[in-house]
């Protein structure tokens, strides 16, 4: 609350300079660390709209987006084969959020033009990045729309899932809930100030999920020395597992 | 309480880790089996991805069957130069199921394979259990004393290099205990289990063992295999997760101490059946899946990940 009582009065103090408006913007916290117990985590974003004079007329809105690294993608449909579901057609995507969020104060489609939308990519259909690819599906983007409707599931993607509260078009705030199932990587928040469609002015700000220090270990070990961290699962396995059996053998006697 | 895996990248109840590794423990101290054909499906059961499972799941077949190699190489009841040939053929078999796995796993069909292994294994391995203990408890009910088949002597043991394995009084051809040894390691590196299963009965009708070598000599192979696997798995893959491991390893440990003692209270008949119709489920459960219309007909993987 008090960044916020701050940032108001940078807002209130500032010295007018140009006639367009501009936003800034905070994040409650800017590193999230995946640590044993990690349940899932909210950011709260907020932040001000700073212009000099009157507030110009017409509605304003704001739209915030998450976004987590890209990933590349196989998407498989099942198909009934000899009796059995078996993965029988598949879709490549380039890049795809591995985490993908867009709060906004009012729905996309009343305030977002499909121009400003196709320029920023704001909504999570395009988001997705689709391999042009030359398969002879009927229907490839019933793959887009699926991968959409399973990461909705484990939200991972969530459009419209929580408002953005905008007071007396200047102060804006909202909560993105990062679920548990997030992985590791540099997560860009957006945030954009639409008037009538367009994007009147943008303001990015990044952040950083990082596995904790025992994860972080293990896992940067797993991929850069397998042969080790091999040893190691060999090593706590034969100590755990002979280790317990000797124990229980010293109390049983 | 919820805890984090940091090569399967998704948080899970560490109650529920802890149940899955103390239940099958218990079935194992309960029925003397690995327990690793248990694990793996439960593993998927609550979502762990099946590459993860597979490979964290040899892992703890080789916690859970280490003590016990250990106590049968000090009564001497493990046939040495019988389980160097079957490892050597463990390990071969091994690098294959890996290669085939990652094979696999590239063209989206890895899940699918893993399920149909399991449910063909499983139902072929419980319904098997089932009849002859179904069988035994009738022989004891009926008052006859079963009759034992010496084993026989067939073509497959006058192939060529024959060998003798002192312990278990054998002169046989290396052939056939290698190539056990290979069918072996490569369900350990698909199935992510140990393969006692099919290795005791293979050592006992096929090759002729004599009983009281062949759980040590098992246990000798299916530790080292499963160590060799989890190794590759881990070279390869990436996909050996240690923090799930442990937890599966604290409770499979603490499971099988007291399986031990109620299966000493119960008959081994009532127990073979009910450990028969405990395979049998877990084998539907997996058919039903593949046979049964999914809820969700896509799927995503991602490069990279698990």
């Amino acid at each position: 609350m008090g960044r916020l009582f701050a940032l108001l009065l940078l807002v209130l103090t500032a010295a007018p300079a140009q006639a367009q408006e501009e936003v800034v913007a905070g994040l409650s916290q800017n590193s999230v660390a995946l640590t044993v117990n990690f349940v899932g985590s909210d950011i709260l974003i907020f932040g001000a709209v700073r212009r000099d004079g009157v507030i110009p007329e017409g509605p304003l809105d704001v739209i915030v987006t998450v976004e987590g690294p890209p990933q590349e993608a196989t998407i498989w449909r099942k198909a009934r084969r000899f009796g059995i579901w078996v993965n029988a057609e598949a879709q490549e995507v380039r890049a795809a959020p591995s985490f993908y969020a867009v709060a906004s104060t009012a729905p996309l489609a009343e305030i977002l033009s499909p121009e400003a939308d196709l320029d920023y990519r704001i909504s999570t259909r395009l988001a997705i990045f689709e391999a042009r690819s030359d398969t002879d599906l009927t229907d490839p983007a019933a793959f887009t729309e699926a991968l959409i409707r399973i990461r909705k599931d484990e939200g991972l993607y969530q459009e419209g899932a929580t408002p953005v509260d905008l007071e007396r078009d200047t102060l804006f705030t909202t909560r993105i809930t990062l679920p548990k199932n997030i992985v590791e990587g540099s997560y860009a928040a957006r945030i954009f100030l639409m008037r009538e469609g367009a994007v009147v002015d943008e303001y990015e700000t990044f952040i950083e999920v990082r596995k904790a220090v025992l994860e972080r270990w293990l896992y940067s070990l797993a991929y850069d020395q397998p042969a080790l961290y091999g040893l190691l699962a060999l090593v706590l396995a034969a100590v755990f597992g002979w280790g317990a059996s000797a124990i229980f053998r010293l109390i049983r006697s | 309480m919820q805890i984090y895996l940091p090569i399967a990248e998704t948080s899970v109840n560490a109650f529920t880790l802890l149940g899955v590794g103390g239940g099958v423990g218990m079935l194992s101290g309960m029925f003397g089996v690995g327990g690793g054909f248990l694990i793996t499906p439960l593993l998927f059961f609550i979502g762990v991805p099946p590459a993860v499972a597979v490979a964290t799941g040899v892992n703890q077949v080789v916690a859970s069957s280490i003590s016990g190699v250990l106590a049968h190489l000090k009564r001497k009841t493990v046939d040495l130069p019988m389980g160097w040939v079957l490892l050597v053929g463990g390990m071969i078999g091994s690098v294959v199921g890996i290669w085939f796995f990652n094979l696999m796993s590239r063209l989206g069909q890895i899940d699918l394979i893993v399920q149909l292994s399991y449910v063909i294994f499983l139902g072929v391995i419980g319904a098997m259990m089932f009849n002859e203990s179904l069988r035994a408890l009738l022989r004891t009910r009926s008052g006859t004393a079963p009759r034992r088949k010496r084993h026989m002597h067939t073509w497959i043991h006058n192939l060529p290099l024959k060998m003798k394995f002192r312990a278990s009084g054998l002169y046989i051809s290396v052939f056939p205990p290698l190539l056990v040894g290979v069918g072996v390691g490569i369900l350990a590196a698909i199935m992510g289990v140990g393969g006692g299963f099919i290795l005791v009965p293979a050592m006992i009708y096929l090759l002729g063992m004599p009983t009281k070598v062949v759980i040590g000599t098992s246990l000798f192979q299916v530790t080292f295999v499963a160590a060799f696997t989890t190794f590759m798995h881990a070279l390869t893959n990436q996909t050996v997760d240690v923090m799930l491991a442990v937890f599966l390893i604290i409770g499979g440990v603490i499971g099988a101490q007291i399986g031990t003692r109620v299966g000493l209270k119960l008959g081994a008949e009532q127990l073979r059946i009910l450990l028969a119709l405990m395979v049998l489920a877990v084998c539907g459960k997996i058919a039903f899946d593949l046979l049964w219309p999914p809820a969700e007909l896509y799927s995503i993987s991602v490069a990279g990940g698990a």
